[in-house]
């Protein structure tokens, strides 16, 4: 598998970083080593094998389904950049 | 009394007890010695008022007698911890000016039990490396030289800083997090001891996620004795964190007895790689052989997926570290990007992103966004987990064998010069972890033991992997490693 300058613009797309287009080129040959060296998972029969979904086995503990925390929009728009009466504030989001 | 800050924790603990000195002299003599330690670039927020304070109420509860284990010892905290009030930046530019609201879990249960912050240990971005060179802060240094050589050197990484403080003696010990070997290889580098718990014993609640599979927090510190100190402060389930394991919390500093006759170490003929210097596969022949003297039973153990850990781990830690990082939008917290008149929001997210986090943190987001992309899942992602699941087989079957705990070399090779491993060759770098990877795979405990020197006058470190949950009986058999190998360089004072 390997990785075009195409490829290397849409997933920083969607990584939702920039790149601009002069970096894209040496970006793609970075993916191509990492991607080279996952490779050799290719060679792993993992026929039958289930994927981790949990490295300690336990049940995940349950509770109450009720409110136990809240009533701290000061301190949760504390560290804002931008926040006005109450909400983050961000650019405008629908024309 | 003077260079208090030298001081083991468990020296420090009896000391206190004995009223031989205060917290106060002992958080004085740290603070002081951190002033004149720019050089090492270990300490990146000094929280010297803090540390006053919880000195003097550490010092009140000791007059009253209600002290617990930690109280009154000075520590530093690695970055990635959120500590109320104070800068926590995970050493990136993204989170600059961010002071949470809140106190992590680990930091809190630290501080209940009088523990005193120095202040905040660089480390790499995001936890993001095996050399703290990719740090917003800029380097970490490493005490410790090659010979008369001035060439400086990484403390390793990612808890580079933390291992920089303890080793030079600016604080008693820290707080790391390792998700594939950032507590173990900067300890190594280092001479100083590390411990990664069993997933699940320490709390992630309110530490900067990277991989949340892999992430486990341990303690940083001069001895075995005084991991088993800080470790026990640091464990304890935590309803805020879902995977905190709500099981008892040993003594684990009374399961120290030196005994470990009858003890099975398995000694994996994998981790045998080719190219390993000659000097590390010494230094692991010695420590078996230590053991075995010690009583334990040596026998060669299989391991046979370990060459698939690395590329495993760089599927999954990217893939969850893609996941984790989405929320740094510069919408809630930490930078934001300014814009030019008619750009939008996603403008905003995506030049925020490429300002604010670091070139290593832009590439794993990247792979991991890459192999959890739709056509890309089942063959990287899916593949991986089903590795990870035949690793975790492997020392499973090793422990149900008889294994005890399993001995390796802790890294490839001693401390590297800072910009000697090209950072256009990720690859080079990723090869730090190949001992220690597997351990986080599998969510295994394991420890790092400084054992020996090299021929450059380097600290050398022996890894012990243990069971699930048996950080005791893994304490103790370091401890036996430990007193074996007879560790006292310190690294000489050039900073």
């Amino acid at each position: 598998m390997s990785i075009d300058i195409d490829t290397a613009r849409r997933v920083a797309k969607l990584a939702r970083i920039r790149v601009e287009e002069d970096a894209l080129p040496a970006l793609a040959s970075e993916f191509n080593a990492v991607l080279g060296f996952i490779e050799q998972l290719s060679e792993v029969d993992v026929e039958g094998v289930e994927p981790m979904t949990s490295v300690t086995p336990q049940r995940l503990k349950r509770r109450q389904d009720g409110v136990t925390d809240g009533n701290m929009q000061e301190k949760i728009l504390k560290n804002a950049p931008d926040a006005r009466e109450g909400f983050f504030a961000v650019p405008k989001v629908v024309e | 009394m003077s260079d208090l800050n030298k001081l083991t924790l468990s020296a420090a603990r009896d000391g206190l007890r004995a009223k031989e000195f205060t917290s106060a002299d002992l958080t004085e003599a740290c603070l002081t010695e951190i002033e004149g330690a720019g050089a090492l670039n270990a300490f990146v927020h000094n929280t010297p008022e803090i540390a006053r304070e919880q000195a003097k109420a550490a010092d009140a509860r000791l007059a009253a007698g209600d002290a617990p284990a930690m109280c009154g010892l000075p520590i530093g905290i690695k970055d990635l911890f959120a500590t109320k009030g104070v800068p926590t930046q995970a050493a990136s530019a993204i989170l600059e000016g961010f002071k949470p609201e809140y106190e992590s879990t680990i930091t809190s249960k630290l501080f209940d039990a009088g523990a005193v912050m120095l202040g905040k240990l660089n480390m790499d971005e995001f936890a993001m490396g095996s050399s703290n060179e990719t740090s917003t802060y800029g380097n970490a240094v490493n005490p410790w030289r090659r010979g008369n050589e001035e060439t400086p050197l990484t403390p390793g990484g990612s808890s580079g800083g933390s291992s920089a403080a303890v080793s030079a003696d600016l604080c008693l010990a820290a707080t790391g997090t390792d998700t594939g070997g950032s507590i173990r290889q900067p300890a190594a580098f280092t001479g100083i001891v590390g411990i990664k718990p069993t997933y699940g014993r320490c709390s992630r609640w309110g530490v900067v996620a990277f991989a949340s599979s892999l992430d486990q927090a341990g303690p940083m510190t001069k001895s075995v004795r005084d991991a088993a100190i800080m470790l026990e402060a640091m464990c304890g389930h935590d309803m805020k964190d879902s995977t905190s394991a709500d099981l008892p919390v040993p003594n684990f500093e009374a399961l120290l007895t030196g005994d470990i006759r009858g003890k099975k170490i398995g000694i994996p003929k994998e981790y045998r790689l080719d190219g390993t210097p000659d000097e590390i596969v010494k230094l692991w022949d010695d420590g078996a052989a230590m053991l075995k003297d010690a009583g334990a039973e040596i026998v060669d153990i299989s391991l046979p997926h370990t060459k698939y850990a690395l590329p495993t781990y760089y599927v999954i830690a990217p893939a969850e570290a893609s996941s984790n990082l989405a929320r740094y939008d510069g919408v809630r917290y930490g930078h934001r990007a300014t814009l030019a008149a008619g750009e939008g929001i996603n403008d905003m997210y995506e030049k925020t992103r490429a300002e604010g986090f670091g070139k290593e943190v832009q590439r794993r987001v990247m792979v991991g966004t890459y192999v959890l992309s739709a056509g890309f899942y089942d063959a990287y992602y899916n593949k991986a987990r089903k590795v990870r699941t035949l690793i975790k087989k492997d020392f499973e079957d090793a422990f149900a064998a008889g294994v005890d705990a399993i001995l390796t070399p802790a890294t490839p090779s001693p401390a590297f010069g800072l910009g000697e491993v090209s950072d256009s060759d990720p690859i080079q770098m990723y090869l730090n972890d190949v001992f220690t990877v597997t351990v986080n795979l599998a969510g295994l405990p394991g420890i790092s033991v400084p054992t020996g020197v090299s021929a450059t006058g380097l600290p050398l470190g022996l890894q012990l992997i243990g069971k699930p949950w048996e950080e005791g009986d893994l304490l103790n058999i370091a401890h036996s490693l430990e007193g074996a190998a007879g560790f006292v360089s310190k690294p000489e004072k050039w900073w």
